[in-house]
């Protein structure tokens, strides 16, 4: 029994790291740009999609077909922002929420389209082959998952902290007026970040894709999943993100097999709920004054 | 403009009331639906509109009317009729009861934060009604009784008078709280929540006030519709798109008005069924749906009612977001 809760441990802090990835996409475009992408999910969806595309007609590798959706999810991520971000100017927060839950049901309207609503799955050899350790099997996706996720974070890490442009981004998250008065081109931040937060999402598609059978409406569990996890760690942060990520998947794989699978999810939304009560910013978030 | 108001808004009143006489009977349920939504985003409005708290989980309390109304019905053993619909209060009180600790929770929270927990809430609420078989049936649904003797031509009249009763309280209640002092709080803490409290609004039972009231009415109107289509289904009642045309009315009528979410139910939950009717295909509809959605908040984000109110030279007849705008055109 508790061997089973040792590997469900494991797996949760091998898929949180990516669920750590896709919300850091997620809580760094509020952080830039002080608005919720409802569509996130559903451009993770997106990118499962693409990754499916190539791998169906053309029998690229997902991971290897990453080095052509994620340039191609950034493209999108800056037209999107462009076209439907842009031009809100009043009451840019509630309504940013509105803009892109509708680009959410766009999107699962027109992949419902293209792909039908059968669920499908990216069958590659790694998906079920993987490796013993000790009574555990455990498959490579969830390495390869987890290793992708480290690199990427680490990348934007260095970039955030190392760069001109990273500084220029910290500097919009802390205060966008400030940061535009000292010269920082604050649209153009926004709409690379938003590009980021994109091909994070195409990353986590690719894993998601090949754990999780998916078809277009999947991107209601994902969101709700995203959401609730850049509201743990605290809007904005990123070491919150990350933490809280893991510790979802941790708690809902333990819950799943030491009690059932269909209360792990709700396992983490009741911690969700029992963290705000304490403190109603989140685990790393700060109070601010809206 | 005053007297234009009422007027039109009378001729409103006694259209609705007599729709059923004039209309045949198998499209009434057009005009059930679209009742429905105007209760709907009229009770989303008082918190969402006026206090500036955007919940998008409102189809959580709708599905908690619906569940709630079909438990009371069937422990009472209730025979289909008119019984159902006279146990709605019913509903709408254990919706209440329901929303008090939903609210206290959230409530701590602001702005985007309060969003997500409200959709968090609804998932929740989706979750705990698909695991609680005993209770709800899980995905099996719960059924009403049906309501016996009501011929096909009849069925849709009671419904329709009963979404009307709730859309007129919705109505009533809001426009109440617009004019009481209960209003004007919620209104300074939508502006500026800080600053009302600091002169003294009391910001936290506003609200919480806000909140329950709006998912009372919410959980009375899910109650008849759950007997209205007689089956109750986790993703049917608790579905995030109810939730999101709601709110979606609210902004295009204009939110924080009081005639902004009537206008906007009118407009479009008819063009919703109609879309969903002529183009069958459920995807082919959503990206229509998505459509109208993007061009709405794009063109008019700041609704219907505020933007025609600044056209008017003087505008004391709604005071929402767009009031006394100096850029607006005279």
């Amino acid at each position: 029994m508790s061997g089973l809760a040792v590997e469900a441990a494991a797996l949760g802090v091998l898929t949180g790291g990516v669920y750590a990835l896709m919300a850091s996409g997620l809580t760094l475009i509020f952080g830039v740009m002080r608005i919720i992408n409802v569509g996130h999910g559903a451009l993770v969806v997106l990118g499962a999609y693409l990754s499916f595309v190539l791998f169906r007609q053309w029998h690229i590798d997902p991971f290897l077909g990453l080095v052509v959706t994620m340039p191609v999810m950034f493209g999108l991520g800056v037209v999107l922002e462009l076209v439907f971000i842009r031009p809100l100017r009043t009451d840019r927060e509630a309504l940013s929420v509105l803009v892109t839950y509708a680009l959410a049901l766009g999107i699962e309207g027109v992949l419902g389209l293209a792909f039908s609503a059968n669920f499908q799955q990216l069958s590659v050899w790694y998906e079920s082959a993987g490796v013993q350790v000790g009574d555990f099997h455990v498959a490579y996706v969830y390495g390869f998952g987890f290793l992708l996720s480290v690199a990427m974070l680490s990348g934007l890490g260095l970039l955030l902290t190392r760069t001109t442009f990273g500084a220029a981004v910290r500097a919009t998250m802390l205060n966008r007026a400030a940061a535009q008065l000292i010269g920082i081109d604050v649209a153009m931040i926004s709409a690379i970040a938003f590009g980021i937060g994109m091909a994070t999402a195409a990353a986590g598609g690719v894993v998601f894709g090949i754990t999780t059978a998916f078809n277009p409406g999947s991107h209601y569990d994902l969101i709700s999943r995203l959401l609730t996890i850049i509201v743990l760690g605290g809007l904005g942060s990123f070491r919150g993100a990350i933490v809280a990520a893991v510790l979802m998947l941790v708690v809902q794989d333990v819950t799943a097999v030491l009690w059932s699978p269909t209360w792990a999810a709700f396992t983490f939304f009741a911690l969700l709920t029992l963290v705000l009560v304490a403190r109603p910013q989140g685990l790393y978030g700060m109070r601010v004054r809206e | 403009m005053r007297l234009a108001a009422r007027g039109a808004a009378a001729a409103l009143g006694a259209g609705a009331l007599l729709l059923p006489l004039v209309v045949d009977p198998s499209i009434l349920n057009v005009g059930v639906l679209t009742l429905m939504y105007v209760g709907l985003a009229t009770a989303w409005n008082i918190i969402g509109g006026y206090t500036g708290y955007i919940s998008l989980g409102h189809a959580g309390f709708f599905g908690i009317g619906a569940y709630a109304l079909g438990l009371v019905v069937g422990h009472l053993g209730v025979p289909g009729g008119y019984g159902p619909l006279l146990l709605v209060p019913l509903a709408g009180a254990i919706t209440a009861a329901a929303a008090l600790p939903v609210g206290w929770i959230a409530l701590r929270t602001r702005a985007a934060t309060f969003v997500i927990v409200t959709i968090a809430f609804m998932f929740m609420l989706q979750i705990l009604a698909t695991n609680l078989r005993g209770l709800t049936g899980g995905s099996q649904g719960l059924g009403y009784p049906v309501p016996q003797g009501w011929g096909p031509d009849f069925v849709d009249v009671p419904f329709y008078y009963a979404m009307l009763a709730l859309a007129a309280l919705a109505l009533g209640v809001s426009w109440w709280v617009r004019r009481s002092k209960l209003g004007l709080g919620l209104l300074a803490i939508r502006d500026d929540e800080d600053r009302a409290s600091a002169l003294g609004v009391r910001a936290r039972a506003f609200k919480m006030t806000a909140f329950v009231v709006s998912a009372a009415l919410v959980g009375m109107i899910g109650g008849v519709y759950g007997y209205y289509v007689t089956y109750v289904y986790p993703q049917f009642v608790i579905d995030p798109l109810i939730g999101i045309s709601m709110v979606l009315m609210a902004f295009l009528g204009g939110a924080g008005t009081l005639a902004g979410p009537v206008l906007g139910a009118l407009l479009l939950e008819p063009a919703q069924l109609e879309l969903a009717y002529s183009f069958g295909s459920a995807r082919l509809y959503l990206v229509l749906y998505a459509a109208v959605f993007l061009v709405v908040i794009l063109l008019l984000p700041r609704g219907i009612v505020p933007s025609l109110v600044d056209r008017l030279p003087h505008s004391p007849l709604e005071e929402g977001r767009g009031g006394g705008n100096p850029d607006g055109p005279a």
